[in-house]
């Protein structure tokens, strides 16, 4: 068994996570240093895949300029993911999951863009967008926190009925949008970077601020590691994971008006799959599907990951099928990664 | 006496070193065939790890092990169980879905052409149970629905189906009422009887005394005393070498009896509480100040009345009154509002968050307090957490580790500080001595009776009648779901009590209720 021969090499590094945390701490070891090693392991991917891509394509990767646009293009593209990814984030360390947001992105995007939205302004869009995601991501908390059901069911369910109504709603046909407002978030940019990446920027501070320096956060990561003892703490663990649903509902609704301003267009076909990208993303930055553990900071790398492996492939003209078998790999490659930490694996024998 | 050709297992020098600990720092250990050998050691001492060294968790960094005269290295815990080392650990490893008889033959099922033969299989678990003279329990029956004793038989039989020669037992009575504990010895000496060889791990000396023929003490990691006599060693010398200090009194001193309490204003009122089916119109007081202890038997409600209580129960009758308010029922929220902590039975699985920092568990039921407009301040939680832990003497006191590295004693501490750390007004205490040895239990006690003579309110529930006779001012005696004595902790012995509480239907107990609130004490 490893784990006879390896702790020896874990033990100095450990004790180096915790001295250099005492000491002086930076923002990326907050989370502790466990996480923050597995953090600068993704980083290391991520640098990784670029020296891959300057290898490949020097033209793009060795010039400045041609790689600071290709580079917001990947950030573009995992924008709309990205914010959802914070959402299922804060759910999957609670010790959930939300298999609706791809759903609750197209629903919300059909309804923003239906004719009499449309007419009220894009306010009303706006609006209309975050409080269909917020209202149905309340519908899937209510039912886990008060009706006790599964939130793998729960949010099943959501995701069937959700697409449904969208498809209901819209009738099926793409419902154009030329509001200048709605388009000008994926048009426009400011100092140079295009609104959607600020609105990604932007949504996954927040996140990082409320998971890792608020109430809510703490409370979340509470009930993702024990409950029980969370309850008998005097914390409402109900109205939490209501809270946590509604937040990754709005997400979803934050995530269907970039999309929409992306394709100029609300359909029920948006967002397919994205519940399955986000929480491969979730899980390859390092959070537990059975809670009690994960970062902002390692979902963000997670996403963009998988963004910077699509954007080789596309930019060195292969196959996308290709690309998909190869994400299959690396999901099952970080984990198992992860799985022979010597240290978790070490600490977990050390118990008691 | 010095035969040899007796000693099962032999372990010389032995060391495990982790990061920033030396858990084990030069073991002996001695263990003859048919013998049951005692370890006695505080929490830290090295217990768990010395098991975990014997059953192939962990692979020892030097020393010597002999196992039946040869040199063995138990590098994973199927080596060990081939060789014939079997532990029951204090969480019992039983699969809940499975039956008796499988969970029995679990790992090593007895096949023919890869099909299980379960008639084979179920005959044997039939004969296993039978030697362990417990025939009466049914093979068939999931283990899930099984109570916590005859789980432990089930264990036990695990261990005679790989013909261990030698059983490890880690607090094996900690799970059991009193009654279950004299069973659990005619198991044992059932199978020390046939040659099996017991290492018996407890905090209970009365245990010891009964079941052990000799002791072995371990302290910091190392061998203090070797193979004393478990009959005649006396408890003092037991307890010196494991703390290296003579602890006197164990129980601290109470206030004196003629105290008065404000008995117009007590702390907690609860007026005819009840929960259907666990227990019925339960009324007690606690005033600032006192320590009142509940007992009886697992089962008489005793937990249930302290979990109702804190509202985490929804009571079906009655009314719970701290300060002049009445709390709503069923919600924990209020009651810790209204300043009620507990630290519940089960700390692992009720009360810890393992993998969190150990200031994180602390502030638990707190963080909200140190934040500002919802942003938490984790330097001030800290701070406030270790300065807590330090009055706990919490070891080690580095309030950043995971709990889960912390031994059990020193994880109750930190459940306890979470509550000191709100400035709780009444604490509710469910065994909170529960797998905590005797030198840290020393602890404990002074910690409870130092809070209440700072003015916290303490109730609370053990199953050891001489830890509520000693530490509480006051008693209240529990049987199947009733209040059946309440009186001053000086006007009842430990027989009187335990009389009460065993007492079976000949006794009239309808009797004994109807004259219970008439006890009151002051």
């Amino acid at each position: 068994m490893s784990t006879a021969t390896t702790p020896s090499a874990d033990p100095v590094e450990l004790s180096k996570g915790a001295a250099s945390s005492a000491a002086g701490q930076s923002w990326w070891q907050r989370d502790s240093a466990d996480s923050a090693k597995r953090n600068l392991a993704l980083i290391g991917v991520l640098v990784l895949l670029l020296v891959i891509g300057a290898w490949t394509r020097s033209d793009i990767f060795l010039d400045i300029d041609r790689l600071w646009s290709n580079e917001l293009t990947v950030l573009t593209q995992a924008s709309s993911i990205g914010v959802i990814v914070v959402g299922m984030t804060f759910v999957m360390i609670s010790g959930g999951i939300d298999l609706s947001v791809g759903a609750l992105l197209a629903l919300a995007s059909v309804w923003c863009t239906t004719v009499a939205t449309q007419d009220l302004g894009p306010a009303a869009m706006v609006f209309t967008a975050l409080a269909v995601g917020a209202i149905a991501g309340l519908v899937n908390g209510g039912l886990i926190a008060y009706g006790k059901l599964v939130p793998f069911i729960a949010t099943l369910a959501m995701m069937l009925s959700a697409r449904g109504l969208a498809q209901n709603i819209s009738g099926s046909h793409t419902q154009i949008t030329a509001d200048p407002f709605i388009k000008s978030l994926a048009g426009d940019r400011l100092f140079g970077v295009p609104y959607m990446v600020i609105i990604f920027v932007v949504v996954t501070a927040l996140g990082w601020v409320l998971l890792n320096r608020t109430t809510f956060g703490r409370r979340t990561i509470a009930i993702g590691g024990n409950a029980e003892a969370a309850r008998l703490a005097g914390i409402n663990v109900r109205l939490q994971t209501l809270l946590l649903y509604v937040l990754s509902g709005l997400c979803c609704g934050i995530a269907a008006l970039m999309v929409v301003s992306q394709t100029t267009s609300g359909s029920n076909t948006h967002g397919d799959l994205y519940e399955l990208s986000a929480i491969a993303a979730a899980i390859i930055g390092g959070t537990a599907l059975t809670g009690g553990r994960g970062t902002i900071v390692g979902s963000l790398l997670g996403v963009l990951i998988f963004t910077q492996i699509t954007n080789l492939f596309i930019v060195n003209n292969l196959q996308l099928d290709i690309q998909r078998i190869i994400n299959g790999g690396i999901i099952v490659a970080a984990v198992l990664i992860q799985q022979f930490r010597v240290g978790s694996f070490f600490r977990t024998r050390f118990n008691k | 006496m010095t035969i040899t050709d007796d000693i099962v297992l032999r372990l010389t020098d032995v060391v495990k070193t982790f990061p920033g600990v030396r858990a084990l720092d030069g073991v002996q250990l001695e263990v003859r065939a048919g013998e049951v050998h005692c370890l006695l050691g505080q929490n830290g001492a090295g217990k768990s790890t010395l098991i975990k060294v014997l059953s192939g968790a962990h692979t020892p960094d030097s020393g010597e092990i002999l196992w039946l005269g040869q040199p063995a290295a138990f590098n994973s815990p199927q080596t060990a169980m081939k060789a014939g080392i079997a532990t029951i650990y204090q969480e019992l490893d039983l699969v809940d879905g499975l039956s008796v008889a499988e969970n029995i033959y679990l790992g090593h099922e007895p096949h023919n052409a890869g099909f299980v033969a379960r008639r084979t299989m179920r005959r044997g678990a039939a004969e296993i149970l039978g030697r362990l003279g417990h025939a009466e329990i049914p093979v068939g029956r999931e283990v899930g629905k099984l109570p916590a004793a005859a789980k432990q038989i089930v264990s036990m039989g695990r261990a005679l189906s790989r013909e261990a020669r030698l059983l490890i037992m880690d607090e094996p009575s900690a799970v059991l009422a009193h009654d279950e504990v004299e069973n659990l010895f005619r198991m044992v000496r059932a199978l020390t009887a046939q040659g099996i060889a017991v290492i018996y791990i407890s905090h209970r000396m009365e245990e010891i005394r009964e079941i052990g023929d000799r002791v072995t003490v371990l302290k910091d990691g190392r061998t203090t005393a070797a193979n004393l006599d478990a009959k005649t060693t006396p408890t003092r010398e037991l307890v010196s070498r494991m703390t290296g200090r003579t602890i006197e009194y164990v129980f601290p001193e109470k206030p004196e009896t003629t105290q008065v309490y404000d008995k117009d204003a007590p702390l907690l009122q609860v007026e005819g509480l009840s929960l259907d089916g666990r227990f019925s119109d339960i009324s007690l007081t606690v005033h600032a100040g006192e320590i009142v202890g509940i007992t009886g038997l697992v089962g008489s409600g005793r937990s249930e009345v302290l979990e109702t209580i804190f509202g985490a129960r929804r009571a079906t009758a009655g009314t719970v009154v701290v300060g002049n308010k009445a709390l709503r029922r069923g919600s924990v929220n209020a009651a810790v509002k209204a300043g009620i902590g507990m630290a519940p039975e089960e700390r692992k699985s009720q009360a810890l968050l393992l993998g969190e920092p150990i200031y994180r568990n602390v502030t638990l039921a707190g963080f909200a307090r140190f934040a500002r407009v919802g942003f938490t301040d984790s330097g001030r939680e800290r701070v406030e957490a270790e300065k807590i832990t330090q009055g706990l003497d919490l070891r080690p006191n580095d309030v950043r580790r995971p709990v889960r590295t912390l031994s059990g004693g020193n994880q109750q501490k930190v459940v306890v500080g979470r509550w000191l750390l709100g400035g709780t007004k009444l604490l509710l205490l469910d065994e909170p001595t529960r797998g905590v040895d005797v030198g840290a239990r020393a602890e404990l006690y002074q910690v409870i009776r130092r809070l209440a003579d700072e003015g916290v309110g303490v109730l609370l529930v053990s199953s050891e009648v001489p830890e509520v006779l000693g530490l509480s001012d006051r008693v209240l005696v529990m049987r199947e779901g009733r209040l059946v004595r309440e009186a001053p902790a000086d006007e009842l012995d430990e027989d009187t009590v335990l009389d009460l509480v065993m007492a079976g239907s000949l006794l009239d107990g309808a009797d004994l209720a109807s004259t219970a609130p008439e006890g009151t004490a002051a």
